[in-house]
């Protein structure tokens, strides 16, 4: 369950919320977190994880390292 | 009563002497001279049919002569994109800077329905309302139709437009088409995808992010399709273009064929706007932008092929206002709450009608002027620089222009070329010196400067740079008041009294081709 949002980074442009199958996304005081209890890393839905994949800023939607993987990466 | 409307009252003087000669306006004159349409980028109804003439003419983008008596405004409903440029940066809100995807305040459709309620009531010759941003309307559809929705309910007489790069175009023609959507403007560097891959690095496409030349190519592909499938509907649609010297320059005649081939109404070359404090790739690159002389050069190639549009402002995202003439800072949502609006689209026609007074006034004093250059025959061509308020007359002090228009002088009359921006944004403290050294530096390729009123010591410096302040136009129409000098130009330089001199290219910075906020 590893997706985070780095919110110094972060534009809070939204592009993530809508993409997210798991609707782990939400919008808090301009900037966007995930719910780690719902991110599945698209698992089941899509290749790539879709807040990577659509965010503007490189390396804002990462891994959370203090989490287990949700699944081996691809 | 805003500041504009202001000045239209101290200068009404003019307006109505000059009405005396006025012929029976219909939307516009034919232009003299050039013989040619170019509704676009000069007035005129030209050659244009009329349900085109009737969406262009109160448009402000659409029509130069349109741009000096009608505004329009911005909401930014739309956060989210769905493709990265590489001369963008959203993360970044400079409340001085005129860029596009630049906002302060992001809206709900709602809160926007408000807001253009509050500007609309305000400045009655506000005549469009757009989404541009600062993301794509198109990759934030919910929001974008919802506010459209709500401004055909609440303000039926304003126009709505469009802004988009075309990657989700070709799945929302219906609903543009739908929602009675005037005009779209399409966002297309490229067409060729080698070129696409150095100026969009991904796309995000089908639930997938792409990147490099396949990008490109779906970018590529879907842009023209949604701009084929638009014109085929009838919908307006303008394409701009953001000319990248090095990279898209010479590529940008290839691209202004495929859109007019396509059922472009008018082509925006825009100037690339790229310094490293911005924090884009181009920027921190150390990309250039092109200079005033080039990005005019490329418009003129293009122009052969069809109109080209040259007093755009690459405007922030929450713009208000004339272009050139940002007010949004006066409509920010806390002050929209306490506002009591009330929209009354009868006090809007009325205004608007005197709009139309002070605009056929403007033709009318155009064509006299250029009837009297009729008989003048020279090779000669100028540049001269205006401090203009709006309302197509010469009626601001030199010390408060934020931004001078210039035209181009011929025996064929005076043709718009563009613009020139003045402040150097986000970096206050600059002194008064530096600040006339820039104004100087922005409109060095001119030979005189169009003011309402001037200071001595302005006055004596622009002399020494060798460009005319001439203040005995005040209030008067830009047009007449040109060509009535060019004229006098003309006579002296025949009379052997003047020497006629070419002059250097204007220093132009990287952003000062864009509008002061
Ligand atoms: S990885 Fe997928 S599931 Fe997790 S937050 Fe991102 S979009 Fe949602
Ligand atoms: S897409 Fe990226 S920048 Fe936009 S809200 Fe999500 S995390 Fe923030
Ligand atoms: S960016 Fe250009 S086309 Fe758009 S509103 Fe501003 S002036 Fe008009």
């Amino acid at each position: 369950m590893p997706f985070k949002i780095i919110a110094s980074q972060c534009t809070g442009c939204s592009a993530c919320e809508t993409q997210c199958p798991n609707l782990a996304i939400s919008e808090r005081a301009g900037v966007f977190l995930i719910d780690p209890e719902k991110c599945t890393e698209c698992a089941g839905y899509f290749d790539e994880p879709q807040c990577v994949a659509v965010c503007p800023v490189d390396n804002t939607c990462v891994l959370d390292a203090a989490l287990p993987r949700h699944r081996e990466p691809a | 009563m805003s500041t504009s409307a202001q000045n239209q009252v101290s200068c009404s003087g003019k307006i109505s002497e000059t009405m005396q000669v006025m012929v029976k306006h219909k939307g516009c004159g034919t232009i003299g001279g050039s013989g040619k349409a170019s509704c676009g980028s000069q007035a005129g109804i030209a050659n244009l049919p009329i349900e085109i003439w009737e969406k262009v003419k109160n448009h402000p983008c659409y029509s130069e002569e349109a741009h000096h008596h009608y505004a329009r405004m911005h909401v930014a409903v739309a956060p989210a994109c769905n493709i990265q440029c590489n001369y963008c940066n959203r993360k970044y809100d400079c409340a001085n800077e005129s860029r596009p995807g630049i906002v302060s305040e992001k809206l709900t459709p709602e809160q926007a329905a408000k807001k253009v309620l509050a500007v609309a009531s305000a400045i009655p010759q506000m005549s469009v309302v757009g989404v541009a941003g600062p993301g794509d309307p198109l990759a934030n559809p919910d929001k974008t139709f919802r506010t459209f929705e709500l401004v055909n309910k609440l303000a039926p007489d304003i126009k709505l437009c469009l802004s988009t790069n075309g990657l989700a175009l070709p799945d929302h023609v219906d609903t543009i088409a739908r929602l009675k959507v005037d005009h779209v403007t399409i966002t297309i560097n490229m067409i060729d995808p080698e070129i696409g891959a150095k100026i969009h690095p991904w796309i995000f496409y089908g639930h997938k992010r792409y990147t490099g030349i396949e990008a490109a190519r779906i970018l590529s592909n879907r842009q023209l399709q949604g701009l084929e499938m638009l014109t085929a509907r009838g919908v307006l649609c303008k394409v701009n273009s953001v000319m990248i010297p090095g990279i898209n320059d010479q590529h940008l005649v290839e691209v202004n064929k495929a859109v007019k081939s396509r059922g472009a109404f008018l082509h925006n070359v825009m100037p690339l706007i790229s310094s490293p404090e911005h924090g884009t790739v181009f920027g921190l690159r150390g990309q250039r932008g092109p200079t005033a002389q080039e990005v005019t050069a490329l418009q003129d190639s293009c122009e052969s092929e069809m109109n080209m549009m040259r007093h755009c402002r690459q405007c922030r995202a929450d713009a208000v206002g004339l272009l050139g003439e940002d007010r949004g800072a006066e409509f920010t949502m806390e002050k929209i709450m306490a506002m009591d609006i009330k929209y009354d689209e009868q006090a809007r026609k009325e205004y608007q009608a005197k709009v139309e007074k002070a605009r056929t006034a403007n033709l009318v004093a155009k064509q006299e002027a250029l009837a009297r250059l009729a008989s003048a025959s020279s090779e000669i061509k100028v540049l001269v620089a205006v401090a203009t308020k709006g309302s197509g007359l010469i009626n601001q002090h030199f010390g408060h222009a934020k931004e001078f228009q210039v035209y181009e002088l011929s025996t064929s009359g005076a043709k718009y070329v563009g613009h020139r921006a003045i402040h150097s944004y986000c970096q206050g403290g600059h002194g008064e010196d530096s600040k006339l050294e820039i104004a100087i530096g922005a409109i060095k390729d001119c030979h005189a400067i169009f003011v309402s009123k001037i200071g001595g010591c302005p006055k004596a410096e622009l002399i020494k740079a060798g460009i005319e302040p001439v203040d005995r136009y005040a209030c008067e129409f830009i047009d007449g008041s040109v060509t009535a000098w060019f004229q006098l130009y003309l006579d002296k330089v025949n009379e052997g009294k003047i020497n006629h001199v070419e002059r250097v290219d204007a220093a132009v910075r990287s952003n000062a081709l864009t509008s002061a906020a």
